[in-house]
């Protein structure tokens, strides 16, 4: 082979494999990708039952009611609009009311959503992103929080 | 007095990092030695003042001053010491501090190590570590400084994010740094090169032993995070495709991919414009990574806190730099000579072959990780890519990879004979196939698949091990003859032997742990008993242990195998009044390679709690593997003509020699 040739191949192989790749990732977007929802999002988009997404926001106090064999139901609020959810298992630690909340799973036909993953990775100083922009989006952006930041600025000067 | 003198020596190592950036680089353009010499005091100088200044914030740490603002929200007085000692990085002003003393470590190593490179290339590589340091220590003094102070110091300060206050905190981040941040120093090497227009085997030479050590460091820091979050987070899961540890995970795709290009760059003289590329972009990731994470763009448990001004900054760094790089790049790399030539099937071919899936892998991790990022920012849209997108991307790309790893080291160089390797493979393919069917009447249940994750790990080690038979020709020459040649053979050999048998325990671990393991959650009462595998476990009950600055309720649990007590685990839930936050400290019983793992969840009114169980078969092999991976880093780091002083063949052939003839070296 000459020079040329052997680049060739090389330049070849390497396409084929990004191919291959660009082939895998597409075909993966199209079946593993969970869309964020707010409550309120879900409540304007009429969201079919059976399709997974993830739905965020803060658990509306006074809702958590723990049943038998760690099933519990809450309800994930923006202030707005609020969305029944089950669950069966532990939550994590940093679940509280209050506080925000993600989870993933679907909508039933009664419009429960049944989750299969609750997030609460955060600690107190912040919470998750998707949350804290849903609140803003729905006009509920807790002073709570706001005043932690502005607080934290004085300090500073 | 103590932070106002490491705020001084930090403004200090700007003006000698910005000295170090253009004197030696002035001087290599016109060829002047005196100012190209300036690079190694300045190089030393900068470390050590940079060395100040995040020694004057350990102290304010470990003395608890909660007159610094820093100290005051991530420490407090009853931490035990290596808290307040760690804590220094748990927090987004510290782990830059530690960041920029790596970089700044770095460049003095090569200043005082590197005595045989030639004195242009040093110059340039330390000017250019220089530019990295000194935009990292504007973006310290201007958006993140950690010594300022407040006026009325409070008596006690806000206590660490509980979740860190672990001994993991102590080693992960610091580990993974000189790792991530030693690609620095390869980044400015290629740099320089390309400034100085002459780029050649030698340059791979001098650059290897950099990517080496920065390569372990990496392995070690993911793994070490990986098994940290195993045991803290409490779910039993070591690896979740987040999108923090994906930014660690593609600068070691990325620097496994250069390592394997700039041994063919070193022996053949081929591939030069593609391992300047990927020294390239291994510290781009490496700087895409500590944007992800420090930026707040995501949040997690690393990304301390958010402030849009230091995302702003820090996206100026990298455009700046992978920028400039890439540009300098397109104007110079035409210019480099062509290597030498090789057949598709050669070891050049099968390395290739690694660097085309290493880096292809490495591009769906960073779509995956970078999609919802760009998809928010276009179309306000939000979306979660987990780990079945990586599963299905990932995985397809990386078996292949894995597959034909144990061809690479049997292939000649130039031309390989496929045929000859598959014949010396014979062995361990035979014994794959063994372990798959044995996996199959052993383990009924599981993924259909996972029978052959394990054929594929045994190939890959049985590989390894051939690789070294075939080197020392044991069973074919007297065993005594085999054991000197085994002495004689060149560490870097028994350094990737070691390494791609790492690889496979990994394997093996990840597939043992994922297909096989056993789990369940479940109420409890005091008294009661709960079985998974093998194991009986009894509830004892529950009692309250106090701590330095957290209280404990413990559980204890009776373990029983065959009826045989062989130990008692005690899952405990730590309350730190200080943030008023809890953790879950999961219980641990170790049987072999595998793990049993409890973890306790809500105490119910009815004096019930919460209980995950899982055993996790093998799972511990995933961790040694990255242990063993490092070790063969370790061996192929010390081979006489990889180390940093000495590179003179001749010498160290006649040295190697004489090792054979006297194994005590």
């Amino acid at each position: 082979m000459t020079r040329k040739q052997r680049r060739l191949v090389l330049i070849g192989s390497g396409l084929g494999v990004l191919a291959v790749a660009v082939a895998l990732m597409l075909n993966a977007f199209r079946d593993s990708i969970v869309f964020f929802n707010s409550p309120s999002d879900v409540v304007e988009k009429h969201a079919g039952p059976g399709t997974r997404m993830r739905i965020g926001g803060l658990v509306k106090d006074g809702s958590v009611v723990r049943a038998n064999n760690l099933a519990v139901r809450f309800e994930v609020t923006d202030g707005k609009s609020d969305i029944p959810v089950s669950y069966q298992g532990v939550l994590p630690d940093l679940f509280r009311e209050g506080q925000g909340v993600v989870a993933e799973g679907s909508l039933d036909h009664g419009g429960v959503f049944n989750a299969d993953t609750i997030l609460a990775k955060h600690d107190e100083k912040y919470m998750p992103k998707e949350v804290a922009d849903a609140l803003k989006k729905s006009g509920h952006w807790g002073d709570d929080y706001a005043r932690k930041g502005a607080s934290a600025e004085v300090e500073k000067k | 007095m103590i932070p106002e003198l490491g705020h001084y020596a930090l403004m200090l190592a700007l003006g000698l990092a910005l000295i170090q950036g253009t004197m030696p680089i002035v001087g290599a353009r016109t060829n002047d030695p005196v100012l190209m010499s300036i690079a190694v005091p300045t190089a030393l100088a900068h470390f050590a003042f940079v060395a100040i200044a995040f020694g004057a914030l350990t102290v304010s740490y470990v003395t608890s001053d909660f007159s610094v603002l820093n100290v005051f929200q991530n420490s407090n007085s009853a931490m035990p010491l290596i808290y307040r000692f760690s804590s220094v990085w748990g927090n987004h002003e510290g782990s830059m501090m530690l960041w920029v003393s790596i970089l700044a470590l770095f460049g003095a190593l090569v200043a005082a190590f590197g005595t045989n490179l030639p004195a242009a290339l040093k110059a340039y590589a330390l000017g250019v570590q220089a530019w990295i340091a000194a935009a990292f220590h504007l973006f310290i003094l201007i958006t993140s400084n950690p010594f300022l102070r407040i006026a009325d110091a409070p008596p006690e300060g806000q206590d660490l994010n509980p979740i860190l206050q672990d001994p993991g905190l102590a080693f992960h981040p610091p580990m993974l740094y000189l790792g991530y941040v030693g690609f620095s120093i390869v980044f400015s090497f290629a740099i320089g090169a390309l400034l100085e227009g002459r780029i050649d085997a030698a340059w791979a030479r001098w650059v290897r032993p950099w990517v080496l050590g920065a390569w372990m460091c990496l392995t070690l820091g993911i793994a070490g995070g990986s098994y940290w979050a195993y045991y803290e987070l409490g779910w039993g899961g070591f690896w979740f495709w987040d999108p923090v540890e994906n930014a660690s995970l593609m600068p070691w795709l990325a620097g496994t991919a250069l390592l394997h290009s700039a041994v063919v760059m070193e022996k053949r003289g081929a591939l030069k414009v593609w391992t300047i590329l990927l020294a390239i972009l291994t510290f781009s990731l490496s700087l895409i990574g500590t944007f992800l994470v420090r930026s707040g763009v995501l949040t997690s448990v690393h990304a301390f806190a958010t402030d849009p001004t230091r995302g702003i900054f820090i996206l100026a760094i990298l455009v700046l730099f992978i920028g400039g790089a890439l540009a300098l790049y397109a104007w110079r790399a035409p210019l480099l000579k062509q290597g030498g030539l090789f057949a598709p099937i050669s070891r050049e071919g099968a390395l290739v072959f690694n660097n085309l899936f290493l880096t292809s892998a490495c591009a769906t991790v960073f779509v995956g990780t970078l999609y919802p990022l760009a998809l928010e920012s276009l179309t306000g849209d939000k979306i979660s890519v987990g780990p079945p997108f990586f599963n299905s991307t990932f995985g397809p790309l990386f078996i292949p990879l894995i597959l034909v790893m144990p061809f690479g080291p049997l292939l000649g160089w130039k031309r390989g004979d496929l045929l000859g390797a598959a014949q010396r493979l014979l062995g361990a393919a035979v014994l794959a196939v063994v372990g798959v069917a044995a996996a199959y009447a052993l383990e009924r249940g599981g993924p259909v698949l996972a029978p052959f994750g394990v054929g594929v790990a045994l190939f890959v080690m049985a590989g390894a091990v051939t690789d070294i038979a075939e080197r020392t020709m044991v069973l074919r020459i007297p065993f005594v003859a085999a054991i000197r040649r085994a002495v004689g053979l060149p560490r870097s050999a028994w350094g990737t032997a070691f390494a791609h048998f790492g690889i496979g325990m990994t394997l093996l671990g990840i597939v043992g742990a994922t297909a096989w393991g056993s789990e369940r959650i479940i109420e409890i009462k005091p008294g009661g008993n709960v079985e998974l595998a093998h194991y009986r476990l009894t509830f004892d009950g529950l009692f309250n242990r106090p701590g330095p600055n957290y209280s404990d309720v413990v559980g204890r649990f009776t373990v029983r195998r065959n009826g045989e007590p062989v130990g008692t685990m005690e899952p405990t839930r730590r309350t730190f009044p200080a943030r008023n936050e809890a953790t879950t400290e999961a219980a641990l019983m170790t049987r072999g390679a595998s793990q049993l793992y409890l973890s306790l969840g809500d105490p119910q009114p009815d004096g019930s709690v919460a209980l995950r169980l899982y055993y996790k078969p093998f799972v511990l092999m995933i961790w040694l593997g990255a242990g063993v991976m490092f070790f063969g880093g370790g061996l192929s780091l010390s081979d006489r003509r990889l180390r940093v002083g000495a590179p003179r063949p001749a010498r160290a052939r006649a040295a190697m020699a004489a090792a054979a003839a006297q194994p005590a070296e």
